[in-house]
């Protein structure tokens, strides 16, 4: 009987997709069928933004592939319009439908490295700070504190400023996207350090950690293997809103003129090219890329918002 | 209490500490002001007088006096006093802020108030993808598209610009002619839609909160009425988290006031950080820092006051330590 | 006989969750008469709050009542909608919770929340019920309550707190009192006073109580009759007396040789092997089987119905038999 028991107990343990389907977070996540379509767009962007190259019709950042004559071109339903080019052109000659794919690939590589930085950053300085205590802690979490009062599109637009003052050598359009990564992932570390930190302060209390300490071994490494784990939900839930935030705070950057060049536009930047078109007619300048960067970020959005209360203990 | 005004003053220390080093080491103060004929003695002669040459405490004192009075130098680019161009452009970014938090507070209310009661309603549901669309898209977004949608397509509002103003001694206001109504309309409302869907989202995740509590279930259980319970006991608990939260947010409408007033080109503080972000123009990008550093340590101490005075517990703990 | 108070017929209440549909309350009749006081014991997750909650409506959705009838004074009230039961809870049945610091808004004082409740129920202005609200925690037994009315909860120790809900509770007048596990949340001596105050109101205004709590003592201190829950059925209902010299039922055997007596000879306290199972995995027939030292046949396939044993009824198999005797 026993036998049979722990043949059971293996079993399950080893079918681990048979878990998956059958666990709650898979059921909610068929159950919303919005959730599922937002998923879908997401790795649509994804994987357009990424074979960008191979898709799009024209290389828009080759600026010796523009040709101004083409520049203004509407829509290829509308009149004057050509099936060249599927949504019009900029007033650089740039296919839209093309600058856009470029720019969304721009748009996500910013957000995708600003996070991954943003993370590296608060997470390493969370175990620092949450493991050595005392007055590295208290440093940390008053830079923190005095940092999360002010908003980061404030921080980063200062971090911007600071570096174009400090370096007014080196080219905008080659620096930009590092300065952009920099200010973006400076901004948003906190989180990560704090929820880091509290699970840090709670391991490290463990009867475990006490142990390894007296055998001799390192309560670091220990506790990184505790407290990663326990750690990871929500910060991959950070992860995911911090996305949406960080390809925000691009666009918002570039549109604002401090972002990504016009050589190179991103998202933001078209949109600011397009707005100086908005009453002499040419609309699609900015609506299209307007309506990509909508709906890029609402579908990360409603991810990261299904993925919360999927991993939230307390709605389960 | 004594701690968070302790904690306070090292905050703006902190802050002007950044915003001197900034104005002081970033760039060039003397190469900046001058022209190109000027020789090397002049300049020493000038870093001399302007106290450049002193020791970096003194400077940074000089600062602090200077920034204690309002003198923060002159704006690299329009040879202005840094002071003055701020105080003029106050009054409209102020304004915008303002109205902007009516309109947040007005609707983002009623709206969480009633996806928190109804949660199950199709006006809810609809509430609810409203506010997810208000946290996703980005201010200038928003902003773009109600230009299209009102002032391109419909023509009915104006796309830039305050309009007219009325000058009342040192401020300037939009408020008392049609034209300054109509365009406050627009950027209000693009500052504010991003507030309202916090507040209604914060609104509505606090009544279900409070309605899941013991107390509402034992107010249900001794028989007292619907409008009671939702209006009586469990607003009043929902508000104060509320009014915390609302109030930290007002900072932030001030520096997202940035992009907004890019957008609508309103001539406002904001609009001038932007420029001298752009243009390196150091001195009013230290300003700024500084009194927006100010600011919302003020927000923050008086939210803080506020909290105290809606939860009696609060007071009387306060009171026995 | 008169009509009883509360007469409840095979309530079943039910919890769908996504892998089954949950049965937490499974057929449980019983009746409360006018000023009676019922205790119903069981361990947690027995049903007895469930039950106390289905009765004045106010079941936490996805739960629902699925089957049976409650009705309260004659008249039947488990199919009304609820704004109609309203107009009940509070006048007529009132319920009280287990813990008195959460059961009471904090950020309103206690006289506010008393003259709230007092006017929903009686006609009285402002002046009145402010004086009714005195006399009212004066009868609870709160120190110069004139001051005292005007205090915030907080302010209050838990005993006093929770002398405060029964003032909150009485305000209505109603005719019976659901307390759920009234004095777990509160000190053993403060226990001590809550029950006796609970007593000599309700003995003074004739209101009736159903006890419900996992504390025997209290029930011997202060129930008429009882009831003993196990896995949402009642296995034994019977006057407290004769439960606690005389028990019948092998769980009810069982809860009474584990409690420690202070008088007689000390013999080693019963334990029951195993315990109560969890709601996703009900046992067939008699859910106590498993753990019963006394199962035989037919205890496996089928439930037993309350079979009367002298002046108590119980749900054993055991006893269809020596009835006959």
């Amino acid at each position: 009987m026993s036998d049979m028991m722990e043949d059971k107990n293996i079993k399950e343990e080893t079918n681990w997709f048979a878990r998956a389907i059958d666990s709650d977070i898979f059921y909610s996540f068929t159950r919303s069928k919005l959730v599922m379509v937002a998923a879908f767009v997401t790795f649509a962007y994804f994987f357009i933004a990424l074979f960008a190259p191979i898709l799009a019709t024209q290389n828009p950042f080759d600026l010796g592939s523009l040709d101004l004559m083409d520049g203004l071109t509407p829509p290829a339903w509308q009149e004057g319009g050509s099936s060249k080019f599927l949504i019009g052109t900029d007033d650089q000659g740039r296919d839209l439908l093309s600058a856009i794919m470029y720019g969304s690939r721009i748009s996500l590589a910013v957000g995708f490295t600003s996070v991954f930085c943003a993370a590296l950053l608060g997470i390493s300085l969370g175990l620092i700070s949450g493991y050595f205590g005392g007055f590295i802690d208290t440093l940390i979490m008053r830079i923190a504190d005095i940092q999360l009062t002010f908003p980061s599109i404030l921080i980063a637009l200062l971090i911007d400023g600071t570096v174009s003052a400090l370096f007014p050598e080196v080219r905008r359009e080659d620096s930009a996207f590092w300065v952009l990564v920099l200010a973006i992932s400076l901004s948003f570390w906190v989180q990560y350090a704090r929820t880091v930190r509290s699970s840090v302060l709670v391991e490290k209390e463990r009867e475990y950690v006490q142990a390894a300490k007296l055998i001799g071994l390192r309560p670091f490494i220990i506790m990184l293997r505790h407290v990663l784990p326990n750690v990871l939900g929500p910060v991959l839930v950070i992860a995911t809103i911090n996305l949406a935030l960080a390809i925000i705070t691009e666009a918002t950057l570039s549109f604002l003129g401090v972002g990504i060049p016009v050589t190179q536009p991103s998202l933001g930047t078209l949109i600011r090219i397009g707005q100086d078109f908005l009453f002499s007619g040419e609309w699609w300048i900015t609506i299209f890329p307007g309506v990509a960067l909508a709906i890029i970020v609402l579908s990360v959005n409603l991810v990261g918002d299904w993925l919360r209360d999927a991993l939230n203990p307390k709605l389960r | 209490m004594i701690r968070r005004i302790i904690q306070s003053i090292i905050v703006m220390f902190v802050v002007a500490l950044i915003s001197f080093l900034l104005f002081r080491f970033v760039g060039d103060p003397v190469n900046q002001m001058v022209g190109i004929e000027t020789t090397p003695e002049q300049r020493e002669a000038l870093r001399d007088k302007l106290g450049l040459n002193d020791p970096v405490i003194m400077q940074f004192f000089g600062f602090i006096k200077g920034a204690a009075q309002f003198d923060f130098g002159v704006s690299y680019q329009f040879k202005r006093p840094v002071a003055q161009m701020i105080a003029e452009r106050a009054p409209a970014t102020l304004e915008l802020s303002l109205m902007s938090a009516i309109f947040a507070l007005l609707v983002g209310i009623p709206m969480g108030v009633y996806t928190g009661l109804k949660r199950n309603s199709i006006l809810s549901k609809f509430f609810l993808t409203v506010s997810l669309v208000g946290i996703s898209l980005p201010t200038f977004l928003i902003g773009i598209l109600l230009i299209y949608i009102f002032a391109v397509q419909l023509q009915v509002l104006p796309s830039f610009g305050r309009g007219e103003v009325v000058d009342i001694g040192f401020w300037s206001t939009g408020l008392l002619t049609v034209s300054g109504l109509k365009a406050l309309i627009l950027p209000s409302i693009t500052l504010g839609l991003f507030q309202m869907t916090l507040i209604m989202r914060l609104v509505r995740a606090e009544m279900l909160e409070v309605m899941r509590t013991d107390y509402i279930k034992f107010a249900r259980a001794r028989g007292l009425s619907r409008t009671a319970i939702n209006f009586g006991h469990a607003l009043k608990n929902t508000l104060v988290p509320v009014i915390t939260i609302t109030g930290l947010q007002l900072g932030s409408v001030i520096a997202f006031a940035i992009i907004t007033e890019t957008v609508f080109s309103w001539p406002g503080m904001g609009l001038l950080f932007l420029h001298s972000v752009q243009n390196v123009d150091i001195p009013i990008m230290a300003a700024y820092l500084m009194l927006i550093g100010f600011l919302f340590v003020m927000i923050n101490l008086i939210v803080d006051l506020l909290y105290v005075a809606v939860d009696p517990r609060i007071r009387v703990s306060g009171v026995s330590q | 006989m008169s009509e009883p108070l509360l007469k409840i017929k095979d309530l079943i209440v039910e919890f769908p969750t996504r892998r089954a549909l949950l049965r937490a309350v499974d057929k449980v009749s019983f009746e409360i008469a006018k000023g009676e006081v019922l205790g119903v014991v069981g361990e947690s997750g027995a049903g007895k709050s469930l039950t106390g909650a289905a009765i004045i409506g106010l079941l936490e959705p996805p739960g629902r009542i699925a089957g049976g009838e409650i009705y309260f004074d004659g008249q039947r009230i488990d199919n009304l909608a609820d704004e109609q039961m309203r107009h009940l809870r509070g006048k007529r049945i009132a319920m009280i919770f287990q813990d008195p610091l959460t059961s009471l808004n904090p950020l309103y004082r206690v006289g506010e929340q008393l003259i709230e409740t007092i006017q929903t129920h009686l006609p009285m202005n402002k002046k009145q019920a402010r004086k009714r609200a005195i006399e009212l925690l004066d009868e609870v037994g709160i120190p110069a309550p004139e001051t005292r009315i005007d205090g915030y909860p907080h302010q209050f120790s838990g005993g006093m707190r929770q002398r405060v809900v029964i003032a909150l509770v009485l305000a209505g007048e109603p005719d019976l009192i659901i307390a759920d596990e009234p004095t777990t949340a509160l000190d053993v001596s403060i226990q001590a006073q809550i029950i006796s105050v609970l007593k000599r109101l309700c003995s003074e205004r004739g209101t009736a109580i159903m006890l419900i709590t996992h504390d025997m003592g209290v029930i011997a201190e202060i129930a008429d009759r009882m009831a003993v829950m196990y896995s949402g059925q009642i296995v034994e209902i019977g006057k407290t007396y004769d439960l606690i010299k005389n028990p019948k039922h092998p769980y009810t055997k069982g809860l009474m040789g584990s409690i420690p007596s202070m008088s007689g000879e000390v013999k080693r306290l019963v334990q029951i092997p195993g315990s109560m199972p969890r709601l996703n995995d009900i046992p067939s027939g008699c859910s106590f089987h498993p753990r019963c030292s006394k199962v035989f046949e037919p205890c496996y396939s089928k439930r037993s119905p309350q079979i009367k044993v002298g002046q108590s009824d119980v749900a054993c198999w055991l006893y269809s038999e020596e009835d006959k005797k």
